[in-house]
């Protein structure tokens, strides 16, 4: 029968269930184990997903201990990227997508949910870090038909002021609808004024042409876009940046989540901490029917745990 | 350098704004005592006269301008007036908004500006039009055209100095792939143009010229000249060489058949407060004569007068 002990230490050691580690209870458990080496030794013998006999002693698996230090990081990470400027962090994120081939889906949040001036220092910082415009390494690393947008999207130094101009706003809806009906499937990001709407309108316009989509066409462009990952959420983050966030939370806590979904957790509870967080707790709530805190609480431990609840606002775990 | 010159010591902005009153006053103007005035002012100094005239005579000084004055001369001084950050949106909108967009205007404001500059154009761009200039350009751009500028304007490009020599012989490549085969508006031409550092493009051109014994701009001159290509040349000296492409600018206006004012009176306004000096010494080297003695040749009343001032006589 095993102890209550050894549950907890497996459970703790396997990496699954959830992310983090719940540092107290090791802790606690090393206390009671404390001149009790057969404990320990017993429980090498029966864990054989981080254990295998190789000669006299019981090793240590290699592919596993990667995961556990992954697991065990989740908090050094969370806290660094808390620490850093934020223009830094965008910057290191961004540069992962050019040159570690991480998602360019990264790029598209970066570039469309920081306001303009936030945009352009991450490419400061980018030019400082590295020694190249963020500009001149998107284009050249990627060079298939999502360049364009990407391209365009992370060079935006978008108008921000009030003014909008609605007669130009109709006639943008009618031309992105012109240009989904009659590109054919994948093609819609070839589209010249597609990219060029999207990548250079201000928010509040492109806010007002996607209400003037739903009002002319009847359908929320949003739909009509469902074929296209990319030319999608950057809709999506236009319009509900707390969606899109919703999301990408929910991505991570999925069942089977690779590892840069649930590196996404981080990102956004980082990101987000100080500017939208209510409102990505409230379209959370309303998207999956659960509060954010509870489904944290459940799914991460330790001071993973305790750090992304500080992040989200909740005082007290 | 400027060739601008300011008198020193120089008169308060009341003064020059009591001078310019007594200039407009009466039938007629005086406009060499308009040209004396603002001729020789900096744009701080400008901005100081513009204040003061309409605090103490209660009417836009710009105005007053337009209804005093006309033609080529008008619109030399209006441009001229404002600050050269101010004074780039202005033209850039005028060239955006013509009926087929201004390019190289376009062009040499994107081009040879450094990053911090064109930004710090785009912003008052911004505040004055309650637009994006990377907006206006792609909404009015079209074709080749609009990837080209859209693609000089948007960039905020690194400043830096490195140069990465394979890198530099890669693109050299590319760029001369794109080139044999005539497809001047290929997208690695436009990304190259406008997504490089100014160490790395020179780089990439000075491999170019060493692997092919031919400099780009050359290899870029066609029988039938197309205005893309005219505009990727532009762009292109504009990027590495902007003195010999100003210095070449006037001495086509200058020394040819035909007058383009607008042109003359861009180059002319938007460099007197920069590297006039520089132009013009390579002007005289390259055309026989100096510039004054050239835009005498070529045009006449205030308008020479106000031309004349500004180059340094």
């Amino acid at each position: 029968m095993a102890t209550e002990e050894q549950l907890a230490l497996t459970r703790a050691l396997s990496g699954d269930g959830g992310l983090g580690v719940e540092e107290s209870k090791l802790v606690s458990i090393i206390g009671k184990w404390r001149k009790k080496p057969d404990e320990i030794s017993s429980f090498r013998k029966s864990f054989n997903r981080l254990f295998s006999i190789n000669g006299h002693i019981e090793k240590c698996e290699d592919d596993h201990m990667q995961k556990l230090a992954i697991e065990f990081s989740r908090f050094h990470h969370i806290t660094l990227l808390w620490v850093m400027h934020p223009h830094e962090r965008d910057a290191l994120w961004a540069h992962q997508v050019t040159h570690k081939n991480h998602h360019a889906s990264i790029l598209v949040e970066i570039a469309c949910t920081r306001p303009a001036e936030e945009l352009l220092g991450v490419r400061r910082a980018y030019q400082t870090l590295f020694h190249h415009s963020l500009e001149e390494d998107v284009a050249y690393q990627i060079k298939d038909s999502k360049s364009k947008l990407l391209v365009g999207l992370v060079s935006s130094y978008r108008y921000e002021g009030p003014k909008v101009d609605n007669d130009v706003a109709k006639s943008e809806a009618k031309a992105l609808h012109n240009a989904i009906k009659t590109a054919g499937a994948n093609k819609i990001l070839d589209n010249d004024e597609v990219v060029r709407i999207l990548t250079t309108r201000s928010i509040l316009h492109l806010k007002k042409i996607f209400k003037y989509y739903k009002e002319l066409h009847g359908k929320y462009l949003e739909e009509d876009l469902s074929g296209d990952a990319l030319l999608l959420q950057t809709v999506l983050c236009f319009d509900s940046p707390a969606n899109y966030f919703s999301q990408v939370i929910n991505d991570a806590f999925k069942e089977g989540a690779k590892h840069m979904e649930k590196e996404g957790l981080s990102r956004v509870m980082v990101s987000r901490s100080d500017v939208d967080m209510e409102e990505i707790k409230e379209a959370y709530a309303k998207l999956y029917g659960a509060k954010l805190s509870s489904v944290i609480a459940k799914k991460t431990h330790g001071c993973f745990r305790d750090s992304l609840l500080a992040l989200a606002g909740v005082t007290n775990a | 350098m400027a060739t601008l010159s300011i008198p020193n010591p120089v008169p308060s902005a009341i003064e020059d704004a009591e001078k310019l009153r007594k200039a407009f006053q009466g039938w007629g103007t005086d406009e060499k005592a308009m040209i004396a005035v603002l001729a020789h002012r900096d744009a701080a100094q400008r901005k100081q006269i513009k204040i003061a005239y309409e605090d103490q005579y209660k009417e836009k000084l710009l105005k007053r301008i337009e209804s005093e004055i006309s033609g080529h001369f008008e619109r030399a001084v209006y441009c001229w007036i404002f600050d050269p950050v101010e004074r780039q949106a202005i033209m850039a909108n005028i060239a955006i908004k013509n009926k087929v967009v201004d390019f190289p205007v376009i062009i040499e404001i994107a081009c040879i500006n450094s990053s911090n500059e064109l930004l710090a154009v785009k912003q008052v761009y911004q505040s004055l039009y309650k637009h994006s200039m990377e907006e206006d350009v792609a909404s009015h751009a079209t074709g080749d055209f609009r990837k080209l500028l859209f693609a000089l304007v948007g960039t905020y490009r690194y400043d830096g100095e490195e140069i990465n020599t394979e890198l530099a012989k890669t693109e050299a490549k590319i760029l001369n792939d794109a080139i044999t085969k005539g497809e001047y508006n290929s997208d690695e031409i436009i990304r190259i143009l406008s997504t490089r550092s100014k160490a790395q493009l020179q780089a990439t051109f000075n491999c170019y010229k060493d692997a092919h014994n031919l400099s780009i701009t050359k290899a870029l001159s066609t029988k039938t000249p197309n205005d893309f290509v005219i505009a990727l040349r532009a762009a292109i000296r504009c990027r590495t060489t902007p003195t010999k492409y100003f210095e070449k600018v006037l001495r086509n206006i200058l020394q040819k058949s035909g007058m383009d004012e607008d042109a003359l009176t861009r180059v002319i306004v938007m460099h007197a407060e920069k590297d006039l000096k520089e132009i013009k010494e390579l002007f005289q080297t390259r055309a026989n004569m100096t510039l004054e003695q050239a835009v005498a040749k070529k045009t006449s009343g205030d308008y020479e007068n106000f031309l004349l001032a500004l180059i340094g006589n």
